[in-house]
């Protein structure tokens, strides 16, 4: 091993100051101050009481309901994967902004769109009691268990599938070769050659979906009904409503400690060594389907994704185009008339309201923080991703530290922004950076855990090469390694820009009155009993969408040369 | 080449990140938009009101505007979710005042914001126009603006078609015909989902109303977490087509599917039951916060809210009742509202002192 210079450490060490500042500032800072109060309260008042269950039965739940989730996660996404890195197929793009979308969708839509689907008189029981002749809708799917795991499966798979798949298809499938060659069953050669090398992906992806999974909200809130509750939901009760803030801090701080212990046990079973990797051009490694086989794996693969992630989201969009109302009364079919009203509708402020939303306005507010939270994080994740590279013994640690904000409940974090920036220059009320910068401390953690393994894979040999033909560790990085993990780069974008682009919770507490985010027009719309402003809510969703989807391609195009 | 000019741009969004004040960055902010006052030439004298609400709060444009022109003044409405949330953000950053003025808070909650002490008392002359049964808070720190009945919303279309009769007390719901066809709010979670557990609470007493609870349980009342995924989801009178035709909603509820309905509508498809003691009164109030440096904008905004023309834009803007006596009702509300005639009482000092444990006790019977 190289002897290593004090002066290199300092290197990794100012490398890591931008990251860990920001990190300090906008999320340890706030979470102090929480966490002081929290205590405060305790020591104050004697008036809350509550017992180690009120902690133990919503952590259990918690763990277990992450743990199936993600299970089932990996399931799906790891032969997607492997669909996307290794063939290809017409509409290949398409389908993987596709699957990216439900990634953007706030929780309550995607209520409306399991229940377009799923519910009682959603599409699929109305065909089954049409087919079958039943009196009742067959399925049963809201407030349930299933539909947690559903919708985790949705909003989640698209993890797998970029962070695995993109390392896949940066793989050098001679290795795999090599192996059948050498007498190794197909299995076998999967099993102990390619399977090792994605394994620091797959790990990080697994550790994403879980920490997404163990911290949901929406999801547990809307989908699984008031019988289930996760520490992040107990959270939001006892905060927002019970005001017992002894207990929001003490369920805070138990839902801290386990990401951070998860963080380092991640960091153990990943370990310091990795393998190098050549890099390969990309597409190489990708063919058409040509056996019978390879095309019922690809067919089949793709239809799994269309029926779990992509017919929700055609199920939302064809609901904004067809009229309903009609149709009450008559309970036995659903009347399908076709109709733009509600699109219509979206451009008039019928009430003359002051609150009224400007679908375009809204959709310029959240392509603009979308586009900050990117370069921010981006910014910031490529020197936390680099440092991470170099062997410095604090920077398990350092890592981890960084990971804690995916931990950390929206709710405790938005009150937290309260607390403590309420004065100019940071002033919640009139410092506009604010929101990207809550959105970043979220994709922060997508950026480091996206580049991270793309970086430590590239061989150290062509790093050496450049240094001796007379690079500086400037143009190394430069014209050597960022080449390289140019596809992780595009990944990390994508990531940044759609957790941006569909984040719910810290906007409601941060957003400024006049600069409202398409989320928040879309709850605006739903708050209200009626027939239109149920449809513009999911026009809106659809605008979501296709802003978000057009966003998505441009990034895609952009990096393909 | 792509990939240097990406890689130029993230070095300057990380140069710029790294030094912190991101002055250039700036410029990317969304101009100043039309909802928005534009400043005036003599902006020097105008003064900015901060008014923090929850998210159900609206207002017409114009009338905003009355009250910025009169007085030149810029009115900026911070939504901070919903009445929980609201009350709960003003009572955390109390030492550091986020605003002026705070409306929202309803009588399910006011005891929390009185104990708290965030208010400035602020006697109204307007309040004369205000009947006495609204006017709960003695001190006058908190001052009544609206009124709404959270009642049980049916669907129409299914009473008619399978012949059953509507329910017509509390009690009559732990029926065996109503058997699975209630959907309720999560009180813990859901403000109208709390205002039913207190009619609940009033008309059974404390603790019977737990046997109540158990029974409809029973029944197979299907509980969620919020009114929006009651309504669009559940409830098979709205949008969403659910499967229960009896949802807790609001007494204007039936008013506003006729307002927004997509085709214009003669009679409302959903109703409301407003038999005695089946609904519970919300009272919405409005205060001036501790702190304030704008004492006297703030009373002038507090008397604008009492006054007629903003008491008038209340219906169709927010689905309440105006307090004041002199206020008309728009024409939707003169034909398709039903006011409840007798609803559920419950004191101020009762529900401060047992929200909570009644919450707690509810949770146990229901949920686990």
């Amino acid at each position: 091993m190289k002897r290593k210079s004090a002066y290199q450490t300092l290197f990794i060490l100012l490398l890591w100051a931008p990251p860990l500042a920001f990190v300090a500032i906008f999320f340890f800072y706030p979470l102090a101050a929480v966490l002081r109060v929290a205590g405060e309260a305790a020591f104050v008042s004697s008036t809350h009481s509550f017992m180690w269950r009120d902690v133990l039965r919503p952590l259990g739940f918690t763990v277990w309901q992450a743990a199936l989730s993600t299970a089932l996660t990996l399931l799906i996404g790891l032969p997607g994967a492997y669909v996307f890195a290794r063939y290809t197929f017409a509409g290949k793009t398409m389908l993987r902004i596709l699957t990216t979308l439900p990634f953007i969708l706030p929780t309550v839509v995607v209520a409306a769109a399991f229940n377009a689907l799923l519910g009682p008189r959603g599409w699929v029981n109305l065909l089954l009691m049409g087919i079958f002749k039943l009196e009742t809708p067959p399925l049963t799917l809201v407030n349930t268990l299933g539909a947690i795991l559903l919708a985790h499966i949705f909003y989640n798979t698209t993890i797998v599938l970029r962070l695995v798949g993109g390392a896949w298809s940066q793989l050098d499938e001679r290795l795999e070769r090599a192996a059948r060659s050498l007498g190794a069953s197909s299995w076998r050669a999967f099993w102990e050659v390619t399977l090792p090398l994605l394994r620091p992906a797959i790990l990080s992806a697994t550790l994403l979906v879980f920490l997404f999974d163990f911290t949901s909200f929406g999801v547990i809130l809307l989908l699984g009904g008031a019988r289930y509750t996760t520490l992040e939901v107990e959270i939001y009760i006892q905060t927002m409503h019970m005001l017992n803030l002894p207990l929001a801090g003490l369920l805070s701080s138990v839902q801290l400690f386990c990401t951070l212990a998860l963080m380092l046990l991640y960091s153990r079973v990943h370990g310091s060594q990795t393998v190098e990797l050549m890099p390969r051009t990309r597409g190489e490694g990708e063919r058409k389907p040509s056996t019978w086989r390879q095309r019922l794996l690809v067919g089949g693969t793709i239809a799994l994704l269309f029926v779990l992630l992509i017919s929700p989201l055609a199920a939302l969009v064809a609901r904004s185009f067809v009229r309903l109302e009609a149709a009450r009364g008559e309970r036995s079919e659903v009347r399908r008339g076709l109709t733009l009203v509600y699109y219509r509708e979206l451009f008039i402020n019928r009430r003359a309201s002051l609150f009224y939303v400007p679908p375009v306005e809204a959709a310029r507010n959240s392509l603009v923080y979308a586009s900050l939270t990117t370069g921010i994080s981006l910014g910031l994740g490529c020197a936390a991703a680099y440092a991470l590279t170099r062997r410095l013994r604090l920077n398990r640690w350092l890592d981890s530290v960084l990971m804690l904000p995916l931990g950390a409940s929206a709710v405790t974090l938005g009150l937290g922004f309260i607390l403590v920036f309420n004065r100019p220059p940071l002033d919640v009320r009139t410092f506009p950076l604010l929101l990207p910068f809550a959105h970043s401390l979220v994709a922060l953690p997508f950026v480091v855990r996206t580049l991270q393994p793309a970086l430590v894979s590239i061989p150290e040999v062509l790093r050496q090469a450049a240094a001796v033909l007379g690079a500086s560790p400037w143009r190394v990085w430069c014209e050597v390694e960022l080449p390289i993990i140019g596809r992780a780069l595009l990944v990390a974008a994508v990531f940044a820009f759609t957790i941006s682009m569909g984040e719910f919770g810290a906007t409601s507490f941060l957003a400024r009155p006049e600069y409202p985010t398409l989320p928040v027009a879309i709850y605006r719309y739903l708050s209200q009993p009626g027939a239109l402003n149920y449809g513009q809510a999911l026009a809106m969703a659809t605008l979501l969408m296709a802003v978000c989807g057009a966003g998505i391609l441009v990034m895609e195009k952009s990096s393909a040369q | 080449m792509k990939t240097k000019i990406l890689f130029l741009f993230l070095i300057s969004i990380f140069l710029l990140t790294a030094c912190g004040g991101q002055p250039t960055e700036m410029t990317a902010i969304p101009p100043v938009t039309a909802t928005e006052a534009v400043p005036t030439p003599q902006a020097g004298q105008q003064e900015e009101l901060l008014v923090i609400t929850h998210d159900s709060f609206s207002v017409s444009e114009w009338v905003a505007k009355e009250f910025e022109t009169a007085n030149n003044a810029k009115l900026t409405f911070l939504k901070s979710g919903d009445t929980g949330s609201a009350l709960n953000r003003v009572i955390l950053s109390k030492e550091n005042p986020q605003a002026d003025v705070f409306y929202g808070v309803d009588n399910t909650f006011l005891s929390r914001a009185l104990e708290a002490d965030i208010f400035e008392p602020y006697a109204s002359p307007m309040l004369e126009l205000i009947p006495a049964e609204f006017q709960l808070d003695g001190l006058m720190r908190a001052l009544p603006v609206d009124y709404g009945d959270v009642c049980i919303n049916y669907d129409k279309a299914y009473f008619a078609e399978k012949g059953i009769a509507l329910p017509q007390s509390l009690q009559s719901l732990t029926d065996p015909v109503y058997q699975g066809l209630l959907v309720v709010q999560n009180p813990a979670t859901s403000s109208p989902g709390l205002a039913f557990l207190l009619a609940t609470v009033a008309e059974f007493g404390d603790p019977d109303f737990l046997e109540y609870w158990k029974a409809l349980r029973a029944n197979d009342v299907v509980v969620v977490n919020d009114w929006e995924t009651a309504y669009y989801t559940n409830f098979s009178g709205s949008s969403g087509k659910g499967s229960q035709p009896l949802v807790v909603s609001y007494a204007t509820s039936p008013v506003a599917e006729v307002v927004f309905a997509e085709q214009e509508l003669k009679e409302s498809p959903t109703g409301s039951i407003v038999a005695p003691n089946t609904c519970f009164r919300q009272i919405e109030f409005v205060g001036i916060l501790k702190g304030t440096q704008k004492r006297a904008l703030a009373e002038k905004f507090v008397d604008f809210m009492l006054g007629l023309t903003f008491q008038q834009d209340v219906p169709l803007q927010m689905f309440v009742y105006p307090v004041n006596r002199e206020a008309s009702m728009p024409e939707a509300f003169v034909k398709h509202a039903q006011i409840p005639e007798q609803p559920a009482v419950l004191s101020v000092e009762e529900i401060g002192q047992k929200r909570e444990e009644w919450i707690k006790a509810w949770t146990e019977v229901v949920l686990k």
